[in-house]
């Protein structure tokens, strides 16, 4: 990797991506990060803002119950009873072709969305551990990660639904006879949806610990074990939640797809809201589509209020200076409150306190003098050795890869994937510009009236949270009723989803305008057209900027499942790489699958470096004063 | 190395000999940052290391530390070769570098539990730590709820916990309002008069002269390019000290005039300066003004260091930056810890603003060879314009990366000041200002004299 340890390079655009909220300069990304929080800025009371001050973990003198512990045990056992239930209703046996009993009644769908939610969780759980091992490998050591930050990179790239098409096969193989193995490849495409940009926010806050802060760890003689959970990871907490709050959010979108997976000409339906869908449209029943949305409306709601806003508020702590309006959280303040919770967070705590210790001790070099401090070097040989041996991995892959297109696809083939990519590439571009066209100057209106954006801001939110693919069938009625261009007439699926990244960006960015620069502007008399030009677009850029990678990056993702969509009976193909890629995952044509997600990802990274990165620059260097 | 048998007190608690640090030019050569430094520091001493911004002090003091690794050279701690942090040396940071997701307890212990204490064992020596530095009713506190003076103090509470034998201390007032860093200052050298903490040798790396007077026993006066120590000067007042006594006014004084001579001038003959040369710090409007000043009335061409630093209420170090700009453009000189007007300096000041212009280019393009080096190459050029990258390469071979872009900018910002050439920040380029027409005899053109 060249010299940015940033990386904005190492974006890739096919997930939801918040990596790029590490990218903006410090003070506005803050700002921002504040501003986009489901719920806004809420001003917290007096009262509020000292409990949240208090630690979760503290020493709670008195374990004695109170009226909070009350309230919170009941749906605390709730919890941990349904998780229970709906873990052993996933290892039931199964074979390919059976199909497993679904109802379109709407008293099942609590149990389907519990299953979906459990589903994402362990995606999230999974996500978790990939990210602490993969990111510190890449940031510590120096030549694995020449290699890895760059995989990470494509991996980035790849759309998600992409990895479901390859992988799924093998899950099924790996647990014959069994549901698991479709479980397995429906939580690897949430993973791969969460996974990526967690790894990345990680890995350049491990590259931005302050330095005097890692002086007076080594002056304080934490060993290396030590200063990652005491330093390290601390540091990095408040971007990586957020970032894993922002993933799960994209994530109901690929859960969703997910459930309901065609594969070599067999449709898969797990028990889930997805499927519940996907039956939905078969059966054409706009009713239980109905349903369906009303769920996964409730579902996002009480997973916002109870998982979302309770860590945000708690990452709060890991801030060095402290933010203007603290965001905030009914549930973290019962928590707090709670004399039981408490207790059980101060004994997490000594555990923790007791495990860290414990596991430190072997590792710990024997202190005194002759103890060296380790400056992480290799020889120059060394270095040589492991450049040439990446040299001639890359000389062998490409020619490989060539030969195996050229003997299973063609390469008249390989042309015409480049123009439906074209295809998908003008839709993408297109539709982002209408949606700026759309949603700028509204987003603009409303964050410059502070008591709307704070209604408006969690509405964006969550309209960003929801699977449009719930919508699809909706707009597949009205295309087939009025018999439009399905060409034209779909691409307005893609963004469907995606351009509330763009709406609620803008409108953090134009809340965060600094007010003397609006007073300024009034002053001088710099009024309308002139007024954008000079004030408005350039102050909102960056944050419009960072929902517009965020739109496209969805966008190109959603293309797979938005170029072909069916109702009942009928569907439609449109002309275009995602279409391309979703024909072949239905007929099992896995040469065709890959050729398809090497295009987008290719496109993918194309559009990274060439447009998207030279407009950050221009964001970066110009329009932030000093 | 030392032998062993010598008796423990005529063993220095610190010593360096021949340290050597250099760092590496993207193109692979070595430049050096302190070169030959000699240093020791006894028992029951505290010593001030005094240098300009950049003069590789802050490095020096992290290898003592065992946070970075010379390049040559040897050091030991009470006779033990120094090769990582040091059980028996602790730091204080300029910056405080509390860890902000810990409370101000939390921060005391960390060390302790680094070490494996007990957590009665710590919790009572933290409050001790706490009460003794006057934290106490602050422990649950967060930092960034405490203020600038508070949070250092918690940055030494955590560094005096660990009963250090050695403290170091890395510019630890420079982020402290003058008031602040007066009563910091005065706490930490009563506990230490008193023996109330189990230190027993202390550095200071300052660029603040008064504050390295008011508390060394020696203070040693550093040079850059490369680091070394240059000069000592044992102060042998008693504590507490008075600042406006006349035998520290003259120590002060001393120190300001060793400060301000430049190493190059000692030798006798004046080394010609290079395009390399680390122009000062300092934008050009502020020579101006500096210029102004010592004109007038009450200093009439001449002024006395600390007088000066007074009046113009500016840090040693941007003062010191300040001087060295005036000294090498030919419009002041220092002499006696006094600083004189030359007669272009008098002349620059008298001068319409359009001539004044013309003095400082004439100046600027004969006395920085830089300077003259961009003007040239401009010149030559058939579009008159020269990206950037072109100059920080050049400099990247005398200076680090970091220390090339600044120097960068301060020529930068010079020559748009003489318009000798111009700058456009989105490009990158530098060009020769458009309006510019060769007269150099006629009058100043009336439109740019008043803009």
């Amino acid at each position: 990797m060249g010299g940015r340890p940033d990386g904005v390079d190492t974006r890739g655009g096919a997930t939801y991506e918040w990596a790029v909220e590490l990218l903006l300069p410090a003070p506005g990304r803050r700002r921002q990060c504040r501003q986009i929080l489901p719920g806004g800025p809420a001003s917290a009371s007096g009262n509020v803002a000292m409990w949240l001050r208090d630690p979760v973990i503290g020493t709670a003198r008195s374990f004695r119950p109170n009226i909070w512990d009350l309230a919170l045990l009941p749906p605390a056992f709730a919890l941990i009873a349904l998780l229970a239930w709906a873990g052993t209703q996933m290892h039931v046996p199964y074979d390919i072709g059976a199909p497993i009993p679904l109802s379109l009644d709407p008293s099942h769908l609590p149990e389907y969305l519990l299953r979906s939610a459990l589903r994402m969780l362990v995606a999230l759980l999974l996500s978790l551990a990939f990210t602490l091992s993969y990111a510190p490998l890449a940031a510590k050591v120096p030549a694995l990660g020449r290699v890895m930050i760059p995989f990470l990179d494509i991996l980035q790239s790849i759309p998600i639904l992409g990895f479901l098409s390859i992988t799924v096969t093998g899950f099924i193989a790996l647990f014959p006879g069994n549901l698991l193995g479709v479980e397995c490849a429906a939580i690897f495409a949430v993973f791969t949806s969460q996974a990526w940009n967690m790894a990345f926010s990680l890995y350049a806050s491990l590259r931005t610990v302050p330095s005097d802060l890692r002086e007076a760890a080594a002056m304080f003689h934490l060993s290396g074990w030590s200063r990652f959970w005491r330093l390290e990871l601390p540091f990095a907490a408040p971007n990586l939640i957020w970032n894993m709050m922002m993933s799960v959010s994209g994530g109901w979108f690929f859960v969703v797809a997910s459930e309901a997976i065609s594969v070599s000409g067999q449709t898969i339906m797990l028990p889930g809201i997805g499927s519940y869908i996907a039956l939905a449209i078969q059966q054409r029943d706009m009713v239980a589509i109905g349903w369906a949305i009303l769920a996964v409306f409730i579902a996002i709601l009480i997973y916002d209020q109870l998982f979302f806003r309770p860590l945000v508020a708690w990452a709060e702590k890991f801030k060095s200076d402290p933010g203007d309006e603290a965001p905030n959280s009914w549930v973290l303040t019962l928590m707090q409150r709670a004399r039981l919770a408490r207790a059980v967070a101060a004994t997490c705590s000594a555990l923790w306190g007791w495990l860290t210790d414990r596991l430190r001790r072997p590792w710990q070099r024997p202190s005194g003098l002759a103890r060296r401090y380790r400056w992480p070097r290799m020889p120059s040989w060394g270095r040589a050795l492991w450049n040439t041996g990446l040299m001639i991995g890359l000389l062998v892959a490409v020619p490989a890869f060539g030969a195996l297109i050229q003997t299973e696809i063609g390469i008249a083939e390989v042309g015409r994937v480049l123009i439906y990519g074209c295809a998908t590439a003008l839709r993408v571009v297109v539709l982002i510009l209408l949606a700026s066209l759309v949603w700028v100057p509204i987003g603009v209106w409303i964050g410059l009236r502070p008591k709307l954006t704070q209604q408006v801001q969690p509405v964006a939110q969550f309209l960003a949270a929801f699977p449009a693919n719930l919508l699809f069938p909706v707009v597949v009625v009205l295309i087939v009723t009025f018999d439009l261009n399905v060409d034209v007439w779909t691409s307005p699926l893609m963004v469907l989803g995606t351009q509330w990244y763009i709406l609620f960006n803008v409108i953090a960015g134009a809340s965060s305008l600094p007010s003397d620069l609006r007073d300024a502007a009034g002053n001088l008399g710099v009024r309308g057209l002139l007024r954008w030009r000079r004030f408005i677009l350039p102050g909102i850029f960056p944050a419009y900027l960072t929902g517009a990678i965020t739109a496209s990056g969805g966008s190109w993702n959603a293309s797979i499942v938005a170029e072909m969509v069916s109702w009942g009976k009928t569907t439609l193909v449109a002309t275009g790489l995602g279409a391309y890629i979703a024909q072949a995952t239905a007929a099992g044509d896995f040469p065709r699958v890959a050729l398809g997600i090497a295009v987008m990802c290719l496109f993918v990274m194309l559009f990274n470096r060439f447009v998207w990165r030279r407009l950050y620059d221009v964001a970066a260097e110009r329009l932030n004063a000093g | 190395m030392p032998v062993e048998n010598v008796p423990l007190a005529e063993v220095p608690m610190l010593h360096l000999a021949g340290v050597r640090k250099g760092f590496r030019t993207p193109d692979g050569s070595e430049r050096t940052v302190l070169e030959g430094v000699d240093f020791r520091l006894a028992e029951g001493e505290i010593v001030s290391l005094l240098g300009r911004s950049g003069s590789g002090k802050s490095t020096l003091l992290r290898i003592m530390a065992g946070l970075v690794r010379p390049d040559g050279g040897e050091l030991f701690y009470r006779g033990a070769p120094i090769r990582g942090p040091v059980r028996g040396i602790s730091m204080v940071f300029q910056s405080f570098a509390l860890f902000p997701w810990l409370t101000v307890q939390g921060n005391v212990e960390l060390g302790l539990e680094a070490l494996g204490m007990r957590r009665a064992e710590r919790e009572q020596k933290a409050a001790a730590a706490i009460e003794m530095i006057g934290l106490d009713g602050f422990e649950g506190a967060y930092p960034k709820e405490l203020s600038g003076g508070m949070r250092q103090r918690v940055g030494f509470a955590r560094a005096l916990v660990m009963d250090p034998d050695v403290l170091l201390m890395d510019e630890a007032f420079s982020a402290l309002d003058v008031l602040t860093a007066e009563t910091l200052r005065s706490d930490l050298l009563e506990l230490w008069e008193e023996k109330r903490i189990a230190t027993r040798g202390i550095l200071v790396v300052s660029h603040n002269i008064e504050e390295a007077v008011v508390m060394a026993d020696r203070v040693l006066v550093f040079s850059s390019d490369p680091g070394r120590v240059r000069a000592e000067i044992p102060v042998g007042l008693e504590h507490p000290r008075d600042p406006d006594a006349p035998a520290f006014r003259q120590i002060v004084d001393e120190v300001y005039g060793l400060m301000t001579t430049s190493a190059r001038a000692v030798g006798g003959a004046v080394e010609p300066l290079g395009i390399g040369y680390r122009l000062p710090d300092t934008p050009s409007s502020r020579m101006v003004e500096l210029l102004e000043t010592v004109a007038d009335r009450p200093f009439e061409g001449r002024a006395d260091l600390p007088a000066l630093a007074e009046e113009t209420e500016l840090s040693d170090d941007a003062l010191f930056h300040l001087f060295e700009g005036l000294k090498v453009l030919g419009f002041a000189r220092i002499a006696a810890g006094d600083f004189f007007l030359t007669r272009a300096g008098f002349a620059l000041v008298e001068a319409e603003p359009a001539q004044r212009k013309r003095i400082f280019a004439e100046h600027l393009l004969r006395s920085i060879p830089l300077a003259a080096h961009i003007r040239r190459v401009l010149d030559e050029r058939r579009d008159h314009r020269a990206p950037e990258d072109r100059f920080l390469q050049e400099l990247q071979d005398y200076l680090t990366a970091d220390e090339s872009q600044r120097v960068l900018e301060t020529i930068i910002g010079w020559g748009r000041y003489a318009e000798i050439f111009d700058y456009d920040y989105n490009s990158g380029m530098l060009m020769i200002p458009e309006e510019e027409e060769p007269q150099p005899l006629a009058d100043g053109p009336p439109a740019e004299a008043h803009g």
